[in-house]
């Protein structure tokens, strides 16, 4: 039963993944993306980290991938398909290349004896990655806040009305 | 089935489409989306080691992965804000299209 559903997640990641970069149509790829991400989430649930996945889903579903659609449709017309990809020939360079890239990372993985430790169901993840953030990872934690802050007020900087 | 190997070829899967796609689109937002896959196949990778390399004290790849969301998210905002100033300037989001500086 478990493995059924974990390749059921895993096929879904790895179609919705090969849309998202091939789909003619920006707005098919935003759609996508959105499988692939909660794909993601699902995989997320099998290996025990269900805090992970609720913040994938909030942040990425909720948050980035709404924030790409607005940037789709800001800067598409809708109506019309376009052509998003570049020319044939640097396409099929390009499959290549990332083919090798595969090939290599795959033979790594499968050649590579990996130590397994032991693996506990942990009761609940939230209350250790709190008390983690708050004490071994404080400045960490504080600097991801100071770089939010950043993060949103050169957004609102850049993308004012008048283009000073 | 649920092993550390089968999560790290997806993670592997998801980190090739999303360099294909980064490599062979011209739109902003689509380069934009082969990132976001590029960054969930390594946080994938994070949370995967968490969970079968026997660390799980402090769950640091967890916490890590946590930090490489954060960080994605600022990242998307600015990167949208930048596409969006490009559109008004050139009116095109095609990336190879905006080559006012090239020498």
């Amino acid at each position: 039963m478990g493995n059924v559903v974990f390749i059921g997640v895993a096929v879904l990641v790895v179609v919705s993944a090969f849309f998202v970069v091939t789909a003619r149509n920006l707005v098919y790829s935003a759609v996508a993306l959105m499988g692939t991400l909660f794909g993601v989430a699902g995989l997320y649930v099998f290996l025990y980290a269900d805090f992970m996945a609720a913040v994938q889903i909030v942040i990425y579903v909720g948050g980035i991938l709404v924030l790409i659609i607005f940037g789709v449709m800001l800067t598409n017309k809708i109506a019309t398909p376009v052509l998003i990809q570049t020319s044939m020939p640097n396409r099929a360079l390009a499959a290549v290349v990332v083919f090798l890239i595969f090939l290599g990372l795959t033979t790594l993985l499968f050649r590579t004896p990996w130590h397994e430790g032991a693996t506990v169901a942990p009761e609940g993840t939230v209350a250790t990655i709190g008390q983690a953030l708050l004490t071994k990872y404080l400045i960490h934690f504080e600097v991801a806040g100071v770089l939010l802050l950043l993060a949103l007020l050169g957004a609102a900087y850049l993308s004012r009305r008048e283009n000073g | 089935m649920d092993s550390l190997q089968s999560y790290l070829f997806l993670s592997i899967i998801l980190f090739c489409f999303g360099l294909y796609g980064v490599m062979t689109r011209r739109n902003g937002v689509a380069i934009l989306m082969g990132i976001e896959l590029i960054l969930n196949s390594a946080n994938l990778n994070l949370v995967a080691f968490n969970r079968f390399g026997g660390l799980s004290e402090l769950l640091p790849g967890h916490v890590f992965a946590l930090f490489v969301i954060i960080m994605a998210a600022s990242e998307a905002a600015v990167a949208l804000a930048i596409i969006i100033n490009l559109y008004k300037t050139f009116h095109t989001v095609n990336v190879d299209e905006a080559h006012e500086m090239r020498g």
